[in-house]
């Protein structure tokens, strides 16, 4: 399958990181994207994260308009994206400026010389050129002009020059595709599909590809430039594909409501890092899902609601500012218990934040984020696959105990694309939803005695004509009631119904490493990647720590307590000011501390294996 | 199973066990009976009958009809029903807000399910004042209105609620007046007919917080002069004698009251109502005494295909041409490998 030729000998690699990166125009993401899809055909198990500017279109050529894409590929297993890159493409200065402090000391960086211009030199805030003084000196250095090769390559389209400069994010890739034998076939579909329409722009694009790859097959590359090759992945048995968090999110919420037997209604209003959910759902009209794009978060999840209370499935997809929109609304869907499915993709807070990049700080916001006494359940999940299986399990616990489920992801998760084994959907369990229809003894708060749910009498029901609204119930009618300690036992039955969820959800494991022990990593989200690589480095290195990672946030395994308890030290890393860990410590009383990173950015595995290594040390 | 389809309701089936709870002489009494009246005669069934509410006393309303109801939060009722139409299209639903929670917290939603156009009725009982939270001026207060909140008397302009379900893009809009019960009537039935956002403006009197804000036109010995009620096809006549009319001012976008018999004026010359003549709907819509009548009953009326028909619409059609969704060839598509 491979297409390149057996002139050169290619070296063995375990794992590779590289980093594109280029001006937000520059189509980085794309190239990325195509990258990793090859990667993922050669089977290497991979990462990736997309990091782009907030700006849509920031002025070209400055810093803060630097888009980059890092795929993280090996013959391993892997759980992260990687800490550092190992290659740094950069398309212009700007982007190295970004970029080059990240680089590996020793590793390799492909500039594009073509656009060190005196202007873009200045825009990137550089006053000497990197190219001709030292700065480039620790590395390993190809210097092409990828805007010259790339027009020759496209010459004879005659598309003028700015039209076939825009295919020089093709010529790199094919180039990288050489150095790191990758397969171009499916970009080359890909391309022809894209642009169908326009076959001289697909042609002109397949023809950069193709050239960027033979520059590096006969073009003598400088000592210390080789050619490599990973090794494939040991991964389970098993059809595989790339997916993200957002795409395997949609997905699961539709094969949920499939087995709960339910229409799903989302509501949404566009918000970074949650639209491509709902662009993603909107395309799935065939599977029967409705789609409305609400004019603000309000609107879409009060629709959610209204959608449920009418028997279908309600679901609302935002981020941190509208999950803050949507509190009152939130509230009203538990206090007349309707089953409500929340997907919050966090994103930089507070306010408008960092709307572009990953944080987890929506946990408190989740659990407690609403007035009054009010309860509801948080999920979080752990990789962008895991979505899939959180929004099912979002949809199975809505329906089965009548309340919102609050589902958390973020950015890395959102955008970022894992292998993900496919799974058979008509393998999984289904749990159909139950409407009430009798009439006999009906009043609309009756509750199922063991899960403490409330029947779901739907309008359109002969003779279960009711009313439901945001003030409070009397426990033993439904109808409104101010009554002291009616509302008392009101509060506390909706608490103890969302606490009764811990029963029916899977305890908590240890992932890696003892269950007791000197110290326990506590992660929850999207740091189960880095944490779980960390923990088990040390442990290849001899060392005893072990890792717990939560994705039911509220309420907690029944057990976790206990496990907890069986550990001296417990360090909660979180990409926020310190939230798990609060929780952590008000429910169980235990000495749990925070390691927090709140910089827009996942955690790097060395962070967290450092602060291991200090947490074993003070131990010893 | 349905409710004995062949027995016929009456007022006493929309009516529910709880006891109504608005002030003694409150307009709300009336429109709620007018509503009770009114739905035995539409030939619906109680089951898929739906009252939603936001916030304020009028919201109170759902409580009080044996149907499905659903007493929401404030200023959001219009996206509830949203919602609850693209689960179940069969439901018929009426929407019960005011003045604050239509127009003030709610504004943005009424905007767009009227611009939507989505099925159901919307009453809006509009009484210049915020009757549950005791006083305060409202967004359809006049200027100089005193309230708790305004004790040298309110600043801002009123907003004019059917020329502002106009601008927002409204098909069905009306007017009527909370005693009279008879009109009030009509127009809850024209507003059923319509599929689409009917829009119901009717004047309410508060006569705890602001007893009298339409006596202006409503009180009933001078009401021939000071209302008229539009119908479709007729010239535009009022007046105890029926002899005043409405006309084009010549040469201007402007309407004119005339007297019949008066400089030769004739029925010949006086506007006939088009409920499909939106810039007309707007002219009628902003009369205001003492210089014109308050022009009452259906404004405008442009039938038009209902947001859930469109919206459910394009699901069966994709259904149609894709056939129904299989999640696991879905999953499948594009690039995929095995490992063995
Ligand atoms: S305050 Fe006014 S509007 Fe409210 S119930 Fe009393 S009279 Fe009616």
């Amino acid at each position: 399958m491979d297409t390149f030729a057996a002139k050169t000998q290619r070296e063995d690699l375990d794992s590779v990181v590289i980093r594109f990166a280029g001006d937000s125009g520059d189509g980085m993401q794309l190239t990325g994207t195509q990258f990793t899809q090859s990667t993922a055909l050669m089977g290497n198990d991979l990462a990736t994260f997309p990091d782009f500017p907030a700006e849509i279109r920031a002025p070209a050529g400055t810093t803060f308009g630097v888009s980059g894409f890092q795929v993280h590929f090996a013959a391993h297993d892997i759980m992260t994206p990687g800490d550092a890159p190992d290659v740094l493409v950069a398309m212009n200065p700007a982007a190295l400026k970004v970029n080059l402090a990240d680089l590996k000391r020793g590793g390799m960086v492909v500039v594009n010389t073509g656009t060190f211009t005196k202007g873009n030199l200045k825009k990137a805030g550089y006053d000497n050129d990197p190219l001709e003084d030292d700065t480039l000196g620790p590395y390993r250095v190809l210097k092409l002009d990828i805007s010259k090769h790339t027009l020759a390559a496209v010459e004879k389209f005659e598309l003028g020059t700015k039209a076939a400069l825009r295919s020089k994010n093709m010529w790199t890739l094919g180039l990288m595709m050489w150095l790191f034998g990758r397969d171009r076939q499916a970009t080359v579909d890909w391309l022809r599909q894209k642009f169908a329409k326009k076959p001289e722009i697909a042609e002109a694009n397949v023809a950069a590809l193709n050239a960027g790859h033979a520059f590096g097959e006969t073009a003598e590359m400088p000592s210390g430039i080789g050619c490599y090759q990973v090794p494939k992945a040991k991964l389970d048995k098993g059809t595989y594909r790339n997916v993200t968090g957002n795409e395997a999110l949609a997905w699961g919420l539709v094969a949920g409501c499939k087995l709960a037997e339910l229409k799903p209604v989302l509501g949404s209003y566009p918000i970074t890092p949650a639209s491509s959910l709902l662009h993603a759902l909107s395309k799935l009209k065939n599977f029967g899902v409705v789609t409305f794009q609400a004019e603000d978060e309000i609107a879409a999840v009060c629709a959610a609601v209204g959608a449920s209370w009418g028997g279908a499935l309600g679901i609302t997809s935002t981020s941190g500012p509208g999950v803050a929109l949507k509190g009152e609304a939130i509230g009203l869907a538990v206090m007349v218990e309707l089953p409500l499915v929340i997907c919050d993709i966090q994103r930089g807070g507070p306010s408008t934040g960092l709307p572009t990049k990953t944080e987890q700080s929506d946990l408190l916001q989740a659990v407690w984020g609403r007035n009054g006494d009010c309860p509801l359940a948080v999920l979080a999940a752990a990789t962008p696959g895991d979505c899939f299986y959180m929004a099912i399990e979002a949809v199975r616990l809505a329906t089965k105990f009548m309340t919102p489920v609050m589902l958390l992801s973020d950015g890395y998760l959102a955008n970022g694309a894992e292998p993900w084994k496919i799974p058979d959907v008509n393998a999984l369990e289904p749990f159909p939803a139950t409407q009430h229809t009798a009439r006999e003894g009906f009043h609309p708060y009756l509750r199922d005695e063991e899960t403490l749910a409330r029947i779901w009498p739907v309008p359109g029901t002969p003779g279960l004509e009711h009313r439901v609204g945001g003030l409070e119930k009397d426990y033993n009618s439904g109808n409104i009631s101010y009554d002291p300690d009616n509302h008392h036992r009101m509060v506390k039955v909706r608490a103890a119904k969302i606490d009764k969820i811990a029963e029916h959800i899977p305890p908590q494991d240890v992932c890696a490493g003892p269950e007791q022990g000197d110290l326990v990593i506590v992660s929850w989200g999207s740091t189960f990647g880095s944490v779980h690589q960390a923990v088990r480095n040390a442990l290849a290195a001899g060392e005893t720590v072990s890792h717990i990672h939560l994705r039911y946030m509220w309420p907690m395994p029944r057990n976790l307590g206990d496990l907890l308890r069986g550990f001296k030290q417990i360090l909660v890393p979180e990409m926020n000011n310190g939230m798990l860990v609060r929780i952590l410590r008000s429910e169980y009383l235990v000495p749990a501390e925070g390691l927090n990173k709140i910089a827009g950015q996942p955690f790097k595995v060395s962070e967290i294996e450092t602060a291991i290594a200090d947490k074993l040390a003070a131990s010893k | 199973m349905p409710d004995t389809p062949t027995k016929k309701l009456t007022r006493k089936d929309f009516t529910s066990d709880q006891e109504v709870r608005w002030c003694p002489g409150c307009g709300d009494y009336a429109i709620l009976a007018a509503v009770q009246r009114t739905l035995p005669t539409l030939g619906v069934k109680r089951e898929n009958t739906v009252f939603i509410s936001g916030i304020g006393c009028s919201s109170r309303f759902p409580y009080y009809m044996d149907t499905y109801g659903f007493h929401t939060i404030h200023g959001r009722a219009p996206t509830f029903a949203t919602g609850l139409k693209l689960a179940n299209p069969e439901l018929d639903i009426w929407m019960i807000t005011g003045d604050g929670d239509g127009l003030s917290i709610g504004g943005n939603h009424l905007m767009h399910v009227l611009r939507r156009n989505l099925n159901l009725q919307i009453i809006l009982f509009n009484n210049r004042i915020y009757g549950l939270t005791k006083g305060q001026y409202s967004p359809t207060s006049l200027v100089g209105k005193l309230s708790p909140s305004t004790p040298m008397g309110s600043v801002d302009n009123p907003v004019l609620p059917v020329g502002f379900a106009m601008g927002a893009g409204a098909k069905f809009v009306a007017r009527a007046i909370d005693t009279d019960a008879k009109r009030l009537g009509a127009v809850l039935v024209r507003a059923h007919g319509f599929r689409g956002t009917s829009f119901m403006e009717v004047f309410q009197n508060c006569p705890v917080f602001n007893d009298g804000a339409f006596t202006d036109f409503t009180e009933r010995a001078t009401a021939t002069e000071t209302q008229l009620h539009l119908e479709h096809g007729k010239p535009m006549i009022f007046g105890k004698d029926k002899n005043k009319g409405l006309r084009l001012k010549p040469g201007a976008l402007e309407l004119e009251v005339v007297t019949l018999g008066e400089d030769g004026i004739t029925e010949a010359d006086l506007l006939v109502h088009d409920e499909r003549n939106r810039p007309l709907a707007f002219l009628l819509g902003a009369m205001q005494p003492p210089e014109f009548p308050v022009a009452l009953g259906v404004l405008l009326c442009e039938p038009d295909d209902s947001f859930e028909d469109r919206v459910l619409g394009q699901v069966e059609r994709a259904i149609q041409k894709q056939g129904a969704g299989d999640l696991n060839a879905l999953m499948r598509k594009g690039h995929i490998w095995t490992v063995t």
